[in-house]
């Protein structure tokens, strides 16, 4: 019995919530090659594009501190914030130093045992458990001179968010292929049966994008929503159960703040009590004035696939990767560096 | 940001490993992930084994845009009435 299949709409909207997606998808051109029937909309998966201009402020102001030697991911070095980045920081001579691992980070800290050495934190569930182990790592070391900034987000809350927005009506979202390595595909099963939109977690080759959006389409013309999983070769339901035991011994989720979007609520990991001694934010206590986005910079509203950068006046004008207004450019992964490099 | 790339685990060293990223090897840590045995392709994410992966072969780009063309375009079976689906 051959299946009934519904017609549909026009265009269906889909978005890709991961910002190494967006890279992927933008490099390989596969946009020209899908059916115009489906658009692509990029989402707030770039961590790096959402960390609130806060949270740059706080590391800026803790690098410009006396003996301190600031680590970062390669990313963060020209993100900016209200005034400066770590990267000019650098230049002008505080000691900020890029590395590919919080393991790196903690090494720099054992061999300077003078100074303070503070590891900023950015990223998703992929990250925040291999920080959580450098984490416990420290203490069972008994390293006393290492800290963690932390702007660790979670995906799950901006989903919903996006979700259940009025202004953006997505039919289906491209899952991270691999945030959902730990988390499993379980966790996204609750935003799928509250807002009946399907969800498929996908690879990063061309082929599994395209693999994705047919999955996707398919749903959306039989009328159902589930979570499928097509990077099957890295993805099982259940995730990986000693990461996320990790995620949970050493953070607790809290109210954050995301660039251009604002709070969502438990969309934030927090440093627990019981590794306070590591928490710069307890070290440090710096105070920093509430972020005010660049003028003409609609970061926010590209984050939530409701522009294009191409409708921002700023792009390609004011706004180009070797001058950055805002994250969406700064970041490798950002939509706007996306389409600058590579056209929409 | 959340780039992890494929390696093969050649040698364990107790909470760390050595990769070969297909010719470039390196250590790493086996922090987060449980149950790696010399010989298991992982992913390998800022410096950590976060999942194993399997092996798997190249398929054809053609291929799979035919599916998703076959797909968009399969009719209705009762001849389609132009309902949207919301």
């Amino acid at each position: 019995m051959s299946p009934e299949y519904i017609s549909i709409m026009k265009t269906i909207k889909l978005m890709e919530v991961c910002g190494t997606h967006t890279m992927a998808i933008a490099r390989s051109g596969i946009k020209k090659l899908l059916p115009k029937e489906v658009e692509l909309i990029s989402g707030p998966g770039c961590p790096v594009c959402v960390t609130s201009q806060e949270d740059i402020d706080k590391a800026l102001k803790i690098a410009g501190e006396e003996n301190v030697i600031m680590t970062t991911f390669g990313d963060m070095m020209r993100v900016p914030g209200s005034s400066g980045s770590l990267d000019r920081m650098k230049t002008e001579g505080a000691d900020v130093r890029v590395v590919y691992s919080s393991a790196d980070a903690l090494e720099i800290a054992e061999k300077n045992p003078s100074k303070r050495v503070v590891f900023m934190g950015v990223g998703f569930e992929t990250t925040s458990p291999t920080v959580a182990a450098t984490i416990i790592e420290a203490k069972k070391r008994g390293v006393k001179n290492f800290f963690v900034l932390s702007g660790f987000k979670v995906i799950f809350p901006a989903l919903e968010a996006i979700a259940g927005s009025k202004e953006l009506k997505v039919n289906g979202f491209i899952c991270p292929g691999h945030v959902s390595v730990i988390t499993g595909s379980a966790p996204y099963e609750p935003v799928v049966k509250k807002y009946v939109i399907p969800c498929v977690i996908t690879g990063f080759e061309d082929n599994d994008i395209i693999k994705g959006v047919t999955r996707l389409v398919r749903q959306i013309k039989r009328g159902y929503a589930c979570v499928e999983v097509e990077y099957k070769r890295a993805v099982k339901r259940s995730g990986n159960a000693k990461a996320k035991k990790l995620i949970k011994k050493v953070f607790e989720q809290a109210d954050s703040v995301w660039r251009g979007i604002g709070k969502i609520e438990r969309s934030g990991l927090k440093i627990k009590k019981k590794y306070e001694d590591l928490d710069a934010e307890k070290e440090f206590n710096v105070k920093v004035k509430k972020s005010v986005l660049p003028k003409g910079c609609v970061c926010g509203k590209v984050l939530q696939g409701i522009k294009t950068p191409r409708e921002c006046k700023l792009f390609g004008k004011k706004c180009t990767p070797r001058h950055p207004v805002g994250p969406c450019m700064v970041s490798s992964e950002g939509t706007c560096a996306a389409y600058f490099r590579y056209g929409s | 940001m959340c780039l992890a790339v494929p390696a093969r685990i050649t040698k364990i060293l107790g909470e760390k490993a050595v990769v070969d990223f297909g010719g470039v090897k390196r250590e790493i840590s086996l922090g987060v992930l449980a149950g790696v045995k010399k010989g298991d392709h992982v992913l390998v994410h800022a410096g950590f084994a976060i999942g194993k992966v399997t092996k798997e072969e190249a398929e054809d780009t053609e291929k799979v845009l035919g599916e998703l063309r076959a797909v968009i375009n399969a009719e209705s079976v009762n001849g389609g009435s132009g309902d949207t689906f919301v």
